[in-house]
């Protein structure tokens, strides 16, 4: 009864299975070179997912495409080559470093920077503000101030 | 002055960039394959399979490549305006039909009539991955020497035929093959 039981559950479990591609591959490097490479590849029509991620028909095409590559022993660098021959750098979530990517690379890096620049500009300007000299004419007058309270506090207490 | 002149500088360029932003269609890539010439292909004819249609059979003339799939909405939207072109004989249409059902394709051919002087299967995507398509309907102008000149992605409408298209076609017509 019990095997009975577990036979039936193991046939309805194959029906989750269903939905995973099967990939068969000729070596360990490849299979790991498969998965790097489908998790580098942005699917296009979905574009915040990697073809890895992606069930889109252009993504299991990618996939198709870039096993079948694989098993015929391309490395991975001429696959990537492929790939952003037709796609562009686009389909790289990893894009090199190029004039036209530039931007994109040293943008954060130029905010960052400005950032710290306008940091240390405020801080001195802050700085020299509390620093500033009070004219003497102002300052005499104050003193004479602090003076005459001081003596009208005293007499009160005298009194 | 400066301490106002400051934030108003940094609010016009943040501004400026997310208008920017707003405009761009991230659906446009940019395509790698413009001034290249167009990927060789050898595909079955639509209507008599047993032919096939190479991209040299093409070169000596200018001509459209027009990707469409009957299960593709927007290509519904664009195919009037194909089927006007088609009727000014201007220039030789091919239909790409993109991982289609052969017998849908034809039907869909049959009840929203035929721009395409010749419609080749691509059952399983692979000349589209070698085109880079990624967005159905996609439309290539390939010059007589055989090289891209231009590609749109996704639906043509009456004014990208009439201002780019249509001009471009023209302009390629008159060059030397």
């Amino acid at each position: 009864m019990k095997t009975l039981k577990f036979l039936i559950l193991l046939m309805l479990s194959i029906n989750g299975y269903s939905a995973v591609e099967y990939r068969k591959f000729d070596t360990v490097q490849q299979e790991q070179a498969y998965k790097i490479l489908t998790e580098e590849l942005r699917c296009l029509v979905c574009q915040n997912q990697t073809i890895a991620d992606s069930n889109a028909a252009l993504a299991q095409d990618l996939r198709r495409q870039v096993y079948e590559m694989l098993r015929q022993g391309k490395s991975k660098d001429q696959i990537t080559d492929y790939m952003t021959q037709r796609y562009g750098d686009f389909v790289l979530y990893n894009p090199p470093f190029k004039a036209k990517t530039g931007l994109l690379w040293i943008g954060p890096i130029v905010f960052l920077l400005l950032g710290l620049v306008m940091l240390v500009l405020f801080s001195r300007r802050k700085k020299q503000l509390e620093e500033v000299d009070i004219p003497d004419a102002e300052l005499k007058k104050e003193q004479e101030k602090k003076a005459k309270v001081k003596g009208l506090l005293e007499q009160g207490e005298q009194s | 002055m400066l301490k106002y002149l400051m934030p108003l500088a940094l609010f016009i360029v943040m501004a400026v960039f997310l208008a920017l932003g707003l405009k761009l269609n991230p659906k446009d890539i940019p395509s790698p394959l413009i001034d290249l010439p167009a990927p060789d292909f050898a595909l079955p004819v639509l209507d008599q399979p047993e032919r096939t249609l190479t991209k040299h059979a093409l070169i000596g003339d200018v001509w459209l490549l027009s990707v469409w799939a009957s299960w593709c909405g927007s290509c519904r939207a664009e195919h009037p305006i194909f089927n006007q072109l088609a009727k000014q004989k201007l220039v030789t249409i091919v239909g790409l039909n993109y991982k289609d059902e052969p017998a849908d394709a034809k039907q869909w051919l049959a009840q929203l009539g035929n721009p395409y002087d010749v419609s080749i299967m691509d059952l399983e995507g692979r000349t589209g991955i070698d085109y880079g398509v990624y967005g159905v309907p996609e439309t290539f102008v390939v010059d007589k020497k055989g090289i891209i000149r231009y590609k749109h992605t996704g639906p043509v409408d009456v004014r990208d035929m009439q201002e780019i298209l249509i001009p471009l076609i023209k302009k390629l017509k008159a060059e030397i093959g």
